[in-house]
């Protein structure tokens, strides 16, 4: 196995140190002329028609998207809201859907941080979390310096949070009537682009086989249990993944 | 009070929106903190985060909301091959597997006369 270590850290000035992470920064920013950036954008334009459509002002859709962030916790929050939920069966409801975040952020953290970076700021960042800036910060991070990619993913995230509440904020007034045509295509890219992507970006032979197995044991866990469906798709789907790839890697190992 | 009501909509956002997706993302940082980069136990977490990623896209195909309810289950699903498809023979490019995809979708839309 090989053991990645941290660069030993050279004595760096001080102000040429904030510069370079100043710099990274705006290379995080530069990630929203990015293919995820642009397809999450539309799917942000679906998100409009679904809440212009359910009647919430624009200012709520406004604070809603910088909040709450990640986009299936929003539509299952506007969905409670529409049908008149009560504020704990709201909160349940989301809550169930973001437990997703915690492996994520879990899994993203060990990528992001350095030997100095203080628990406070990585709390911080955690809110710019949802799958897209996931993806994206899974993909790219790697190739950054590990002492600026907290910079990297802070540009990256905050950038991408403002410029779609900026983008809900205008084009809410406009989705009124979208032809049935667009509104299906806006809505299907989002799953097709995190498909593409994923598999592009997998460094692990494990997401492969994760990936499978929770395609399969969403629809099946949804089918058995409704309620905790992607939940337990991930746990089981996501171990039975974990225990095939180690049995085949150690099988490997013993073979060669 | 319903939600539409001035402040209480807001806090209904807060409280049901924001702090029911971050204790989640702060939970995750707790526990990311004690995983080391190159564990078995951070292989099993990319596993789940993977996994549960994953179930959301199958759903998110299988049980679309708005106007893709109506359309029927093989478009969509076949789109998706078809994406598939188009990804493996051309160079793995993200690009070229969902633009095939969301045209065979948009043809076949236009086809169904939607």
């Amino acid at each position: 196995m090989i053991e990645i270590k941290d660069n030993p850290e050279l004595p760096m000035d001080r102000e040429e140190d904030e510069q370079s992470s100043l710099a990274w920064f705006g290379r995080g920013m530069r990630g929203i002329f990015s293919l995820p950036a642009f397809i999450l954008m539309l799917s942000f334009v679906g998100f409009c028609s679904l809440t212009a459509q359910a009647g919430i002002p624009v200012q709520q859709v406004v604070f809603m998207v910088g909040m709450v962030w990640a986009l299936p916790a929003k539509v299952i929050l506007v969905s409670s809201m529409m049908s008149g939920a009560n504020l704990a069966a709201a909160f349940l409801a989301v809550s169930l859907s973001s437990v997703r975040l915690m492996p994520m952020v879990a899994a993203l953290v060990p990528e992001l941080r350095a030997s100095r970076t203080p628990t406070w700021l990585l709390l911080f960042l955690s809110h710019f979390v949802a799958i897209t800036a996931w993806v994206f910060a899974m993909e790219k991070v790697p190739q950054v310096p590990r002492e600026r990619r907290v910079a990297f993913f802070a540009g990256f995230g905050i950038t991408l949070v403002a410029a779609n509440m900026l983008l809900v904020a205008v084009v809410y007034h406009f989705v009124a009537d979208f032809p049935p045509i667009i509104a299906g295509c806006l809505f299907f890219l989002t799953p097709v682009y995190f498909l593409a992507s994923i598999w592009h970006s997998a460094r692990h032979p494990v997401v492969y086989v994760a990936l499978l197995f929770g395609l399969v044991g969403g629809p099946l866990f949804y089918w058995l249990f409704p309620e905790f469906d992607i939940l337990l798709a991930g746990l089981v789907g996501g171990t039975l993944a974990w225990l095939v790839e180690r049995l085949w890697r150690q099988r490997k190992e013993v073979g060669v | 009070m319903t939600w539409q009501d001035g402040w209480w909509a807001y806090a209904f956002i807060a409280i049901a929106g924001w702090l029911a997706t971050d204790i989640w993302r702060w939970l995750g940082v707790v526990a990311g903190n004690k995983l080391r980069d190159d564990s078995e136990a951070l292989n099993w977490v990319r596993a789940v985060a993977t996994a549960l990623v994953a179930a959301v896209i199958a759903k998110l195909i299988l049980y679309p909301t708005g106007v893709l309810e109506q359309s029927p289950l093989w478009l969509r699903v076949g789109a998706v091959g078809l994406g598939a498809v188009a990804f493996f023979l051309f160079g793995r490019k993200p690009a070229i597997g969902i633009a095939t995809a969301i045209a065979a979708l948009a043809l076949g839309l236009w086809w169904l006369g939607f």
